[in-house]
């Protein structure tokens, strides 16, 4: 037998869906601003993080009650930052590189 | 309130689903580390020729791009409803979504193929039939084997999404799922988002280079 729950709201999903399209646009007006090449991949990588986390958190449900999904899914960023940071490291010590 | 597909280790359906949503989240976060590693080696590599990568991503397509984020973002509204549909029994709706889920990833290979015929036509193939336009130096090359490599790990990732995503369609239209039986629908969900999540960051790597001038 089924146990029939009231649907979910659909206001947040189509609110999310909204706003992620309108960053989308954003982007692309941002991408044919003279804003120089410091502030370029700020802003672009800045609306990626941000439409990231509106699907992660609406979409993809992180929202709520806390639970051991957030930390699954905090792992994969926690050692993206070990993967980034001695990366970093090595390229920044190298010499020889960029070659010119 | 148990159905026929409970496994006997679970308490109850919400368990179930909960634990098999757990195993997609620790997928994901190898998903991260992987796509991850490419965008780093794309920033390695931006930071180290910053000019020949804004000459080379001037000749990227925003527009095709673009429209593909679109789509994209709209097939995570309609997965994240047909997960919605099978909660509240609304069985055709469910159908429907699915089926218009995989029908928007296929229009985004379908524009994705599009922007890659160009991409030849226009001779930015690296090492196979790249030309050099006035200005650009052998990084504009690594730029373009980054656009090839990382969109085309993300349209396999892509299609492996439209091929589940079908399975839970046929499934669906067979009555397969129900309120209490949507695990497999969440996990597909998750991953179908993620590849969403992953084409926001390719985007910014690509298209916004080189558009507004030196």
């Amino acid at each position: 037998m089924s146990v029939r729950t009231p649907p979910e709201p659909i206001g947040p999903y189509v609110l999310g869906w909204a706003v992620l399209l309108l960053l989308l646009g954003l982007s692309v007006l941002a991408a044919y601003e003279p804003i120089g090449p410091i502030f370029q991949p700020i802003v672009h990588f800045g609306i990626a993080a941000t439409q990231a986390a509106i699907v992660f958190i609406i979409f993809m449900k992180l929202r709520g009650r806390p639970s051991l999904k957030w930390v699954f899914a905090a792992a994969g960023f926690f050692w993206l930052m070990f993967l980034f940071g001695l990366s970093t490291v090595d390229y920044a010590t190298r010499s020889g590189f960029p070659l010119k | 309130m148990f159905s026929g597909r409970l496994q006997e280790q679970y308490t109850d359906s919400a368990q179930q689903s909960e634990t098999a949503q757990l195993g997609m989240w620790v997928f994901i976060a190898t998903e991260i580390m992987f796509f991850g590693a490419l965008i780093f080696s794309y920033t390695v590599c931006r930071i180290a020729y910053p000019e020949q990568f804004r000459l080379a991503g001037h000749d990227s397509f925003i527009l095709l791009g673009s429209i593909n984020q679109a789509i994209l973002i709209t097939s995570s509204l309609t997965m994240v409803l047909a997960v919605r549909a099978a909660k509240a029994d609304q069985q055709r709706m469910l159908v429907l979504l699915l089926a218009a889920t995989a029908a928007l990833g296929i229009a985004f290979l379908g524009v994705k193929g599009y922007e890659y015929a160009k991409d030849v036509a226009a001779h930015s193939v690296p090492a196979l039939d790249y030309v050099f336009k006035p200005g650009e130096r052998r990084p504009t090359e690594i730029f373009w084997c980054f656009y090839f490599v990382a969109t085309g790990l993300h349209a396999i990732h892509l299609s492996i999404g439209i091929v589940l995503v079908l399975l839970l369609t046929v499934r669906a239209a067979q009555g397969a799922f129900s309120p209490d039986y949507d695990a497999p629908l969440e996990v597909i969900g998750l991953y179908w988002s993620f590849v969403d999540t992953a084409w926001f960051f390719l985007f910014a790597c690509i298209y916004p280079l080189g558009r507004a001038g030196p």
